[in-house]
């Protein structure tokens, strides 16, 4: 119940902040848009694929998943800034929980990427991309549960090291194998097999095996509530430990 | 209200390959009674900040106990946080946000309701002279009207005990007098109010009682009257003719209330006593008496400097 009340409060503070500056939301949409309309056009030869709609179907998911890890990392320039006006230690302070600092920050970066995800969808509409309603929905919790874990995982992070400085460079070397080998850009489908082995490794790469099936609409398919349940476990642990963050001293 | 036994606390920070530890704070022994503003008198790096957010649970102290308006700190933070407020030294208010919102905001993280957050935040502004900047982003206001927000955030709560880390460092003599009227109005609510300081003139003006903290030690520990009482006492500069210094020194050392009698080369005479204010009708008179020509008399009371001086081998000013 406190717990509830103090995330909304945290929740509802930065919504409201977001929301006074929402340039946010082209800064973030603006790179997947030029994705979508400046590299996709290439796929329908490369993959091979039959229509233009097809090389969508593979290529959106897989944008979308790039948009919640990215989104999510770099998340921890904002507590930088509010540990350094003094907002956090402010906070801890009073009696409020501590996942409740985080739960609220993150919960709000999920609101944030859905709204971006809802965008590029609606684009991507407009190059023929179908895809059934449900599974959309499916696909969206799969991205709020990555984008969940990332954007923890940024502010504890962000909370150990302080600056930003350190964690720009941290989260770069982070993401960029993370990335590639999840075979987000390109299905690793076509990768040499000791490739596709180290790729089993990155659970992100089981995330965008699932949103792909969902957006083909094939629900049955396993990698779909595997990739569910992989992101949903590191998730919860990725809140734990940043929360654990909040909780500690901050010196 | 807040009593401390053997509080200590030590870093780890490393130099290359080499970890060293930093003791900070080295068993700090404090008595702050119910309704005094306490200060903590020191140099950068003697360890005020950090027994400050000891106390406030900011940071575990590694040994020691503490006990803060009731509440025991080790056992019971959730609790001591309840009961204290705490203003940090850099500030604590959003470029982004309106001063309304962050003591509604912080109000209701104390899990007050929200229209009593409400009431309370109209009622601050109004208190700390802030109403009419009340709706505009915090990134507008000047350094005081910042510092104001940050201590009625402090108080919005309405804590027994107040932590005020250095309050006025970094304002304008204005805005500084403005903010010690501010400090003296919350102990007459009720409030006791711990502050630290590095200014001499604050720790002497403000404070009911001082402790001087230095490596991480409190070495002395009183009413600033009494600490400059302690070391000297006070000193009369008697001005004197060359020719007149001799009789008068030989009338003024059978007085009981001179401790100590020096001659000054060039003519007068230097006079240890205990209250200088009381001494010099006496001595006025002792001399007009005898029809010496007294030319001048100078009282010079130790500040909380030579105090220091005495406690520590050095001037807090070349610290």
């Amino acid at each position: 119940m406190k717990l509830a009340r103090d995330t909304w409060l945290i929740f509802q503070r930065q919504i409201l902040l977001l929301l006074r500056n929402p340039v946010w939301l082209f800064v973030g949409v603006f790179q997947p848009v030029m994705y979508l309309l400046l590299f996709a056009p290439l796929l329908k030869p490369a993959l091979n694929a039959p229509t233009q709609a097809a090389a969508y179907k593979i290529f959106v998911p897989g944008l979308l998943v790039l948009l919640a890890i990215f989104g999510g990392l770099f998340q921890g320039f904002g507590l930088i800034a509010e540990l350094r006006a003094g907002v956090i230690e402010r906070s801890r302070v009073t009696p409020v929980s501590r996942l409740a600092l985080l739960l609220g920050r993150s919960l709000r970066d999920v609101v944030s990427l859905i709204v971006q995800a809802i965008i590029i969808t609606l684009l991507a509409l407009l190059f023929d991309l179908r895809v059934n309603l449900g599974y959309l929905l499916l696909a969206y919790l799969m991205l709020a549960l990555i984008a969940l874990m990332t954007s923890a995982v940024s502010y504890g992070v962000a909370l150990k090291v302080k600056s930003e400085d350190a964690l720009a460079p941290l989260m770069n070397t982070v993401a960029q194998p993370v990335l590639l080998l999840s075979g987000i850009l390109l299905p690793l489908l076509y990768a040499p097999g000791w490739l596709q082995g180290i790729a089993k490794w990155n659970p992100f790469s089981w995330a965008v095996d699932g949103t792909r099936a969902l957006f083909a609409g094939d629900l049955g398919n396993d990698k779909v509530w595997q990739g569910l349940a992989i992101v949903a476990v590191l998730a919860v642990a990725g809140v734990v430990w940043a929360a654990r963050q909040f909780a500690r001293s901050v010196r | 209200m807040i009593e401390t036994r053997g509080l200590r606390k030590s870093f780890r920070s490393r130099a290359g390959r080499e970890t060293k530890t930093v003791d900070a704070v080295r068993g700090v022994n404090l008595e702050v009674a119910e309704g005094e503003i306490f200060g903590f008198l020191g140099p950068n790096g003697a360890g005020k900040t950090t027994t400050l957010r000891m106390l406030a649970t900011l940071i575990e102290p590694d040994g020691g106990e503490a006990t803060i308006a009731g509440a025991d700190l080790r056992k019971d933070p959730a609790e001591v946080r309840r009961r204290i407020g705490y203003v940090a030294q850099g500030g604590s208010t959003w470029d982004e946000s309106t001063a309304r919102e962050e003591l509604v905001l912080h109000a209701r993280l104390y899990g007050i309701s929200k229209a009593e957050a409400h009431r309370r935040a109209t009622r601050a502004l109004d208190a700390f002279q802030l109403s009419e900047y009340a709706d505009r982003k915090c990134k507008t206001y000047s350094g005081g009207q910042r510092r104001r927000v940050d201590i009625a955030l402090g108080i919005i709560h309405e804590p027994k005990i107040v932590f005020l880390d250095e309050p006025t460092t970094g304002l304008d003599p204005q805005s500084r007098a403005h903010m010690w009227d501010e400090i003296r109005r919350l102990r007459t609510e009720g409030m006791t109010v711990f502050i630290t300081t590095h200014y001499l003139d604050e720790a002497d003006a403000l404070c009911d009682r001082i402790a001087i903290m230095d490596h991480g030690e409190v070495v002395a520990e009183g009413t600033p009257a009494e600490l400059k009482r302690e070391i000297s006492g006070e000193v009369l500069l008697v001005g004197l003719d060359a020719a007149s210094t001799p009789r008068a020194a030989e009338l003024l050392d059978t007085e009981g209330y001179v401790t100590k009698l020096e001659t000054v080369d060039e003519g007068g005479l230097r006079l240890y006593v205990d209250e200088g204010a009381t001494a010099i009708p006496q001595v006025l008179r002792r001399l007009d008496g005898a029809g010496l020509d007294l030319r001048s008399v100078e009282l010079h009371r130790p500040s909380l400097d030579d105090v220091f001086l005495t406690k520590t081998g050095r001037s807090l000013r070349e610290s």
